[in-house]
């Protein structure tokens, strides 16, 4: 069940608690992913559902969120990572395609592994809850339709 | 830079480090989750919502409001045939891809740069959806 062993999972797990949870203690920020698409297309597009006030409220922080967030798995790579720097092998095709419907999917659903799943479940939302289910059963069917017709990777 | 961006930038320091700690950084790991290969991510994903879980419901008990200002309230939202049909979406996409949006960004923090394409069609995705469906 684990191949790789659990404590880098469970303590890479509540390192990422301990961020949201400091963010929210600060400032009552739900300090989530996906919006960050929506709200970072409000600099560039007059579309009314861009130019929403929760995104525009929120577009500024969503940057310096996401800078920290590369940063952070920069700093982990030059101290603590036992493999260095490192390139997947997933196929650019992959990428291209399910990076659009991940971008599409979160939005549509308000909210996604981070939204739903870590700030929503904690919130103790019923809503969230499906979410969750509904997407890693459906990421779950993905990934083994995949294997089925024998895309490695 | 004021203080609500230094705080959001360390959070999301914090948070992208654990992302790579745990893994969750790499599609490999990701998919081989959703393969049912390694259950790994749910002791990730649980140990960072119980920290949260105690966070949103506890610390409100002791703290009237966020250190620096503005209102605790947990993170709720009305479920409607859009929550789902985008789950749906959502899980056949991080099947294919073996990215979520914040694994992405934490994926070319440990060097995956081929992840920027993935990264463009979050965008591209995110774009569709408020333009035609918004």
């Amino acid at each position: 069940m684990f191949p790789l062993g659990i404590w880098s999972y469970i303590i890479g797990g509540l390192i990422i608690g301990i961020g949201v949870s400091f963010v929210y203690i600060l400032t009552g920020i739900h300090s989530t992913q996906s919006s960050l698409f929506s709200s970072t297309m409000s600099y560039f597009s007059k579309i009314p559902y861009f130019q929403r006030k929760t995104y525009l409220d929120s577009r500024e922080w969503r940057l310096y969120f996401a800078a920290g967030v590369i940063l952070g798995a920069v700093i982990y790579t030059l101290t603590v990572s036992p493999d260095g720097w490192w390139t997947s092998s997933v196929g650019i095709w992959r990428l291209v395609i399910g990076g659009f419907l991940v971008g599409f999917g979160t939005r549509l659903s308000s909210g996604c592994t981070s939204g739903h799943g870590i700030s929503g479940v904690a919130s103790l939302s019923t809503t969230s809850v499906f979410a969750v289910i509904t997407f890693i059963l459906f990421g779950v069917i993905s990934a083994n339709l995949m294997t089925m017709l024998g895309v490695a990777i | 830079m004021n203080s609500r961006n230094i705080v959001l930038f360390i959070g999301g320091i914090t948070f992208g480090f654990g992302l790579a700690w745990g893994g969750m950084s790499k599609p490999e790991v990701v998919l081989s989750f959703l393969q049912l290969k390694d259950y790994g991510l749910v002791l990730l994903m649980g140990a960072a919502t119980v920290t949260t879980f105690f966070a949103i419901n506890v610390v409100p008990r002791f703290l009237k409001e966020p250190i620096l200002g503005g209102e605790f309230k947990p993170r709720t939202r009305t479920l409607s045939r859009n929550t789902i049909v985008g789950a749906i979406i959502f899980g056949l996409g991080w099947g294919l891809a073996g990215l979520c949006p914040g694994a992405a960004l934490a994926s070319l923090g440990i060097g995956n740069l081929p992840v920027l394409a993935g990264i463009a069609s979050m965008f591209v995705g995110a774009y569709a959806m408020g333009r035609f469906f918004g």
